[in-house]
């Protein structure tokens, strides 16, 4: 429990709206490639143990993950792990692994083609199988049936949203691996037609291909490697019921309760990478982490700029991570959801060492 | 290995074609709650859920934990989703276990399941990959050429297999929760059964079976608050190596070498036959005995068929190594569960609350679980004695 962890290298590939015939194998060996350079390793033989995150019903197939397994060169073999989440989860399990002293360094990766699929339709597969999937409600559908909830509740206006996405595209501008940036208005948005009322396509975070890696490690490793690190000071997550109606969906119970099991609530922060696959989402998340007006909200973009399935979580991190060691934040938050309407939350709590 | 972690409960389900009975959620449950009783707890007493299934695909459902938190008790604590292919079961164990051997976790539950009658495990497992050669096997299909190179290599009777299927359903005869019950199967019996994927017949198969197993895993210091003896957890490891690779060794992985060589170091193993009272190893067509009892140091290169021949891996002959006494998987097999049935069962027998297929005061037992193209390994070793 008392053991350091520490990010050392973090790299995301550009967000793409259709990687065309690469597999995925292909979007992951380059983000592998550059987290062994930025800690001078070679492959994953380097490290002592692998987790990564990843979606059957993306790639079309089962054992998407075995797939990966090519990519890391586990011969001799390795010891390695793959959790059916986002790869922010697969971080989590990496972080027990080290702490129970059963490894030193770990390699971390997610990563998925959405772009095959229409994955709103494939996200309504998630859905209790018996009462809600045949229905084929979709992760829009809800989404929007959220929104819905807190625009009649008063808790948001439609320009409220568009701030949130004007702001995303904004900062997405400085970010070379976004797929959609650009100066929007608040009044341009909403000169939009509705695609699923109340939301715009705008609100809706893109369909996007690609993957991302990390190597997390001990404090005395990360010395050994003499690389620049990051501490991750804190990592949890909750999961709250799947029955929509049971739940107050204009907000995030289960963040809460990671807040509070993290203290983040009146933490000093400078930034915070939030999942909000839907504007109206981080909204949910600013209210319920009740951050503070100096704490930048997704300098990267977010994931409005693009939504890399099964890595945006561990991208979240990702981009904490790389802002710390750039000397642009001290302290900062990094956020990963999972299931539909915010169902599932992680935070992670990273700090300048 | 951090802190100090055993099994202090574990529940299964009763295994069978079609529980349709139950829904997942009901047959998840019904897990969860047996293992809550067997160790005199409920619900509120647990920190974190960790489950694990085979692929997605299976039952239909994408990341089934979503829909599954409820049946759990999960709502408001952290859940975690493992899936390694068919070690899953056992990897899933791993990784409830390393929530309490890290100290970040008092007690968790971890649940794996399948209900192979909601699902369809040969198509699932033969959809075509991008850019790959489409073998549209299934796992017998997949196994049986690296079998017959098994036989070839070792020069093993051609009943070897044959022998495994009937012991290993007269252990599952002695089992209430087993799927198959075949107390008068006969080496006739299995012999005339219909060739499936040559040499593997129908009745040196698996079952496809539903079922769910369950186990609450609590740190040292909460052992006391369960009534029956802990199983202590004395080592645990798992190993990854790709499908396919140059100079691979498909019948005896490199892989499963490791994995049992790195478990054995942890619990101070030296001579597995010898040191272990039984072995709940996952064998999903009759001819992985042999081969795993090889692969896992309990006989010699080319001699792990004689060991079968001569009657040790039997309850019902005195062997001095049984393994699968609970039937194995080829007495059941909820794809995603089978593996963790392997741990559970090798804590039940160092608990010594195996029933009517409890070795006689085992004290130390190894679980063993196996997926991918016999790829992925997880392993645990389970003692009687507190280290």
């Amino acid at each position: 429990m008392n053991i350091d962890i520490c990010i050392v290298a973090f790299s995301q590939s550009a967000c793409v709206a259709q990687a065309g015939a690469a597999n995925e194998v292909e979007l992951i060996m380059p983000q592998l490639e550059a987290v062994y350079s930025q800690v001078g390793i070679s492959n994953a033989q380097d490290v002592d143990f692998v987790c990564s995150g990843s979606c059957d019903y993306l790639q079309g197939a089962a054992f998407a993950f075995v797939a990966g397994v090519d990519a890391l060169g586990a011969v001799p073999p390795i010891q390695e792990s793959h959790v059916e989440m986002d790869a922010a989860w697969a971080l989590y399990e990496a972080v027990l692994k080290i702490r129970m002293g059963h490894a030193e360094s770990a390699l971390v990766y997610g990563f998925s083609k959405s772009s095959p699929g229409e994955l709103p339709v494939v996200l309504s597969q998630q859905l209790d199988p018996y009462y809600l999937a045949p229905q084929w409600i979709d992760s829009i559908s809800l989404a929007a049936l959220q929104a819905r909830l807190m625009l009649d509740k008063g808790i948001i206006k439609a320009s409220d949203m568009a701030a949130v996405v004007a702001a995303s595209r904004r900062c997405a501008m400085d970010n070379d691996k976004a797929q959609l940036a650009g100066q929007f208005s608040i009044s341009d948005l909403l000169e939009e037609p509705e695609y699923v009322s109340p939301l715009r396509k705008a609100d809706c975070s893109p369909i996007s291909d690609g993957a991302s890696a990390m190597i997390i490690c001990t404090r005395s490793k990360a010395e050994e490697w003499q690389v620049p690190f990051v501490r991750l000071s804190g990592i949890d997550h909750r999961i709250e019921t799947h029955n929509l109606g049971m739940r107050d969906l204009t907000t995030s119970h289960s963040t809460r309760l990671v807040a509070e099991a993290l203290s983040i609530h009146n933490s000093s922060l400078d930034i915070a990478e939030l999942y909000a696959p839907f504007s109206h989402q981080q909204i949910i998340l600013e209210q319920a982490l009740e951050l503070q007006a100096e704490t930048e909200i997704n300098p990267s973009g977010g994931v409005l700029a693009g939504n890399l399935m099964m890595a945006s979580g561990l991208s979240r991190v990702g981009e904490v991570f790389n802002r710390i060691v750039a000397g642009e934040a001290i302290r900062g938050l990094a956020h990963a959801t999972s299931g539909p309407c915010l169902q599932h939350n992680l935070l992670a709590i990273l700090e300048s060492s | 290995m951090g802190e100090l972690a055993a099994v202090v409960g574990i529940g299964q389900t009763k295994y069978a074609s079609r529980r349709g009975d139950v829904s997942i959620a009901g047959l998840v449950r019904e897990a969860a709650q047996n293992a809550l009783e067997d160790a005199d707890l409920s619900f509120k007493d647990i920190d974190a859920v960790v489950i694990g299934k085979a692929p997605d695909m299976f039952e239909g459902i994408v990341m089934p934990e979503i829909y599954l938190t409820d049946a759990l008790g999960a709502n408001g604590k952290p859940m975690l989703r493992v899936h390694t292919a068919g070690s899953v079961g056992g990897s899933t164990a791993l990784v409830a276990a390393s929530h309490v051997q890290s100290g970040t976790f008092k007690r968790v539950l971890t649940v794996t399941f399948e209900k192979q009658s909601e699902s369809n495990a040969m198509w699932a497992l033969s959809t075509p990959q991008p850019f790959s050669v489409h073998l549209n096997a299934g796992a017998g299909g997949y196994f049986a050429p690296i079998i017959r190179e098994y036989i070839r290599r070792s020069n093993a009777p051609s009943d070897i297999g044959i022998k495994v299927a009937v012991k290993d359903r007269l252990h599952g005869a002695r089992n209430p929760l087993s799927h198959l019950n075949l107390p008068n199967i006969s080496h006739q019996e299995v012999e005339d059964s219909m060739m499936l994927w040559d040499p593997i017949r129908f009745l040196e198969a698996c079952p496809s079976s539903d079922g769910a197993c369950a186990m609450i895993i609590a740190n040292k210091d909460l052992v006391s608050e369960s009534p029956k003896p802990p199983a202590w957890i004395l080592g645990g490891a798992m190993r990854s190596e790709p499908t396919i690779y140059a100079g691979r060794d498909e019948v005896n992985p490199r892989a499963g070498r490791d994995c049992a060589k790195d478990v054995y170091a942890q619990a101070g193993i030296s001579d597995p036959r010898r040191e272990f009272d039984c072995a709940e190893i996952y064998v999903p067509f009759s001819w992985y005995e042999p081969m795993w009892l090889e692969n896992l140091g309990f006989a010699d290169q080319g001699e792990g068929w004689r060991l079968t021949l001569d009657g040790a891996t039997s309850l019902d002959e005195g062997g001095d190594i049984p393994w699968n006494c609970s039937g194995g998987v080829l007495s059941s097999n909820p794809i995603g569960a089978s593996g963790m049935i392997r741990f559970a069962e090798a804590a039940r027998q160092v608990r010594g609350d195996a029933d009517q297929h409890q070795v006689e005061d085992a004290r130390l037992a190894l679980g063993h679980a196996y997926g991918g193209g016999a790829q992925f390994f997880s392993m645990w070793v389970v003692g009687a004695n507190k280290p």
